[in-house]
């Protein structure tokens, strides 16, 4: 009980925060940034305001909110799966690695937004681009990191396994998945954060559905408190899928952090 | 052995434009869908003569590298702060992890409002996410100072000031470094971004022109040499790390000599 105090104790610098946002913005009266409870009011309206037997989700909320997220995490998670494995294989064969090296940078250095408009295209607007353009975002960055993870173990490690006759299964899940670990959730937490972006982006530029969508409406009919709110939602989501994605990181990684820390 | 390394590359990126160009030419892959990779490539020296490209090419760099300059002077110093005094960490931290995960391109719609001129809005939200990955990173790697180390120094009596000038910050400077490459790449996403949503000059414009005329082969000429721009950015960045960081690789298993 006493822990949990402290730990909400030691966010006081976020209600603090909330404070002088809304003095500031109540006393300066700025156009574009309302103060945080008009916000707060208008999100629970346009977004949180429906039926019980919806849960709450207003029509907004069913029509922009639902399929943005579920694109979100299927297109996240079949680019994570396929990266991972594809990734850690190239990791452990040096040779093959080499060969196609330059094409895995080149693609994960093509900003995956300017595809959007390629994508576009091809399947025109709707779900199939907004999932193309999540895969392309998410794959590359898991997959460079999972293959540096899995290619840089330490020597010591792999002659230890060589010593004690460990078959490649027992290397693979012993040692090698174990010591890229750090390096593929460095890939799968960037990646969070890109799937979400090329999400939104998808959203702006080829979506008639969405929150992005729904955002880029609020801002050219210059409905200051409904893009704020998107954005709120936006910022919510970033922050509830950071924090998720920590805590089963925390999990995993347990015995990183206990080696690297003494007191 | 870099040769031999370089070698492979070529042939794996020679062997995938082949496989493309029959697949294309046999029939098995719509032209249309995807053009010749041969026809793509004559675009794509093309542009190289195309000076509205390199303007473009020119006002996404531009705006790409003044956001860049504007967060690392920002955002190391604030990492390093954090990292050296537990006491601004804790009270700092939260504000961080709230606003971080917030995506920039969320704040488009209001940089749009804000800025009138788009190159300005361009540059404020590069600085606002090229900043979270700098403090990270330089924090990740004040906390991943090995602790025998420090408890080294200061066991021979060595202030904290020392602890961080001859422990800490060196084995922080590769994620630090880390954290420009990865900032870099994120700056240009966010500047083909803003271009492709909001218009003005830059790579995402002309990609946007290139579609509405209906020219594959411009969209995706400029969008490889974009990704092209991007490696060359990445390579200089890892090509320096490493040179700096040679000790850091060194403990990591990884041959010197080559």
């Amino acid at each position: 009980m006493t822990r949990i105090a402290v730990r909400v104790a030691q966010l006081w610098i976020i209600p603090v925060t909330f404070l002088v946002w809304e003095l500031t913005t109540r006393v300066a009266e700025a156009i574009y940034f309302p103060p945080p409870s008009t916000i707060l009011v208008h999100l629970y309206e346009q977004w949180f305001s429906g039926p019980l037997v919806h849960l709450f989700l207003t029509q907004d909320a069913f029509d922009h909110l639902l399929p943005s997220l579920g694109r979100l995490i299927l297109g996240w998670a079949a680019a994570c799966a396929v990266a991972i494995v594809v990734g850690v294989t190239l990791g452990r064969l040096a040779v093959l690695a080499d060969f196609v090296n330059p094409l895995i940078h080149f693609f994960r250095s093509v900003p995956p937004p300017l595809l959007i408009p390629i994508f576009m295209t091809l399947t025109g607007v709707g779900t199939p681009l907004q999932l193309a353009g999540i895969v392309f975002g998410v794959v590359w960055p898991v997959l460079i990191n999972s293959l540096d993870g899995a290619r840089y173990v330490d020597r010591g490690y792999l002659e230890t396994c060589e010593v004690f006759g460990l078959s490649r299964v027992q290397r693979l899940t012993r040692v090698v998945l174990p010591s890229a670990a750090p390096k593929i959730f460095a890939g799968l937490r960037l990646s969070v954060a890109l799937a979400l972006i090329m999400m939104i982006i998808s959203e702006y530029i080829g979506s008639t559905e969405g929150i992005g969508y729904r955002m880029l409406v609020a801002q050219s009919q210059v409905d200051i408190p409904s893009m704020w709110t998107a954005i709120v939602i936006l910022g919510v989501l970033g922050l509830v899928l950071n924090a998720a994605f920590l805590r089963f990181e925390r999990h995993v990684l347990t015995w990183h952090r206990g080696a690297r820390k003494t007191d | 052995m870099i040769n031999k390394k370089a070698l492979r590359g070529a042939v794996g990126a020679a062997g995938f434009l082949l496989i493309l160009e029959i697949l294309g030419r046999v029939g098995v892959i719509d032209p249309y869908t995807l053009p010749f990779p041969s026809s793509i490539l004559v675009s794509a020296a093309g542009l190289l003569a195309n000076g509205e490209f390199l303007l473009d090419v020119g006002v996404t760099l531009s705006s790409c590298l003044i956001g860049l300059l504007l967060a690392v002077v920002t955002a190391v110093p604030a990492g390093l702060v954090m990292g050296t005094l537990p006491a601004v960490e804790r009270a700092v931290r939260p504000l961080v992890e709230f606003l971080r995960p917030i995506p920039s391109v969320a704040l488009l719609p209001l940089a749009m409002f804000l800025f009138t001129v788009s190159e300005q809005g361009k540059i404020a939200l590069i600085v606002y996410t090229a900043c979270w990955p700098l403090i990270i990173n330089t924090l990740y790697g004040m906390h991943d100072v090995d602790p025998l180390a420090k408890e080294t120094l200061r066991s021979f009596g060595f202030g904290p000031y020392d602890v961080v000038r001859l422990v800490s910050l060196p084995s922080a400077a590769p994620f630090i470094s880390t954290g420009v490459r990865i900032s870099a790449s994120v700056a240009l996403i966010v500047a083909v971004s803003v271009e492709l949503v909001a218009g003005g000059e830059g790579i995402g414009t002309f990609v946007t022109d290139a579609a509405s005329g209906n020219r594959r082969d411009l969209m995706i000429a400029a969008t490889a040499w974009t990704g092209v721009i991007g490696l060359l950015i990445n390579s200089l960045l890892a090509g320096a790390e490493r040179r700096i960081f040679r000790w850091h690789r060194a403990q990591a298993g990884e041959e010197l000599v080559r």
